[in-house]
């Protein structure tokens, strides 16, 4: 594959530019196993068209040891969807969705450890898919919400039951939502900001 | 029927050790069946984009903004070109990569020349910090409001 000609790559439209005055960016990371509404839920709430980004990964240590001196390696490429809002013409904020599985993180720099907070997306069909994600944002310090994405023929727990399963502090947001709807992911990210605000609050007074 | 159980973990405990650098093609990750949403692919043709790999990268987030600061010189290989037509406007660098059909990594190793020859500006993001800015908080949470 050659690079394509610069003239024909397609930017973004004009409608989708970015002020000349935006100074920064923030992001939020929406994180979840494969098929639980990561980009459905990015695309609700961005502005442009969902992107992606990739990253590349050698196999190591994926029964390619073999290969040793051989020209064709092979590597993995993970993907990750994103969308954008513009807050003010100062401020844009992003979200990016992401993988469960921790070893892609590191792809990319500062992913989680710059990002504001973390949705955690889940099923109520495959709440152990989730537990890892949970796990290692707890370890790292990076605040979450979980969000519940009803599909309709999953198990319905009152969110006690949940909190009590995913043995989460009574602070952290727990809450359901439907993410194809633009008001219902909306409110899932109002209610980490929320979250967010109230640690500062917190963090403020200690 | 009731949930599967779950413990909580708490900050640091099992922090992993050494933590490969971030974004270089060519880390290896951690052994483990690839993913599914992972796909197989030769990854040749981006080592020739992006150099030798073996030199400074720029510390370049996924949502730092990139400006063009000046029309792409008669220098500018395909690539650089085309990045600095797209970033006449503020353009994050998760964007260009989209955009120009490249990974990430061997999209800061561009940046970083750009950013070396002064093409390019970079605008750094907002960062989580330990406690977090109430007024950029408030900022975003008006401005998700108005969606």
């Amino acid at each position: 594959m050659d690079f394509k000609n610069s003239d024909t790559i397609p930017g973004p439209r004009t409608e989708d530019r970015l002020p000349h005055t935006t100074e920064a960016a923030v992001k939020i990371v929406i994180v979840g196993g494969f098929g639980v509404g990561k980009t459905t839920m990015v695309g609700s709430v961005s502005e442009i068209r969902p992107l992606t980004t990739e990253e590349t990964m050698t196999q190591a240590g994926i029964g390619v040891d073999d290969n040793f001196g051989s020209a064709s390696k092979t590597a993995t490429t993970v993907a990750m969807d994103f969308g954008r809002i513009t807050i003010t013409d100062e401020l844009v904020l992003y979200l990016f969705g992401t993988p469960g599985q921790e070893r892609f993180w590191f792809l990319w720099n500062g992913l989680f450890e710059g990002a504001l907070g973390a949705v955690v997306l889940v099923d109520t069909r495959r709440l152990e898919v989730s537990f890892d994600v949970m796990g290692r944002l707890e370890e790292r310090g990076v605040p979450f919400v979980v969000a519940v994405n009803s599909f309709p023929d999953a198990p319905r727990y009152p969110v006690a039951e949940l909190r009590t399963a995913l043995d989460l502090p009574e602070e952290i947001p727990i809450l359901d939502c439907d993410v194809r709807r633009r008001a219902s992911s909306r409110d899932v990210l109002m209610t980490l900001m929320r979250f967010l605000h109230a640690l500062a609050m917190k963090g403020a007074l200690t | 029927m009731s949930p599967p159980k779950r413990r909580r973990r708490s900050p640091g405990q099992d922090r992993p050790a050494a933590l490969p650098p971030p974004g270089k093609p060519g880390t290896p990750g951690k052994p483990g069946p690839p993913g599914e949403e992972a796909e197989i692919r030769n990854p040749e043709r981006l080592f020739v984009i992006g150099g030798e790999g073996g030199g400074e990268r720029a510390d370049i987030d996924l949502v730092t903004l990139i400006v063009a600061r000046a029309d792409p010189p008669v220098s500018a290989t395909p690539e650089q070109a085309a990045l600095l037509r797209l970033c006449a406007a503020p353009l994050s660098a998760a964007e260009l990569s989209a955009y120009l059909s490249l990974p990430f990594s061997v999209v800061t190793v561009l940046l970083t020349d750009l950013l070396a020859t002064e093409l390019v500006q970079a605008r750094a993001p907002i960062v989580r910090q330990r406690v977090a800015d109430r007024n950029l908080l408030e900022a975003v949470m008006h401005g998700l409001q108005k969606l």
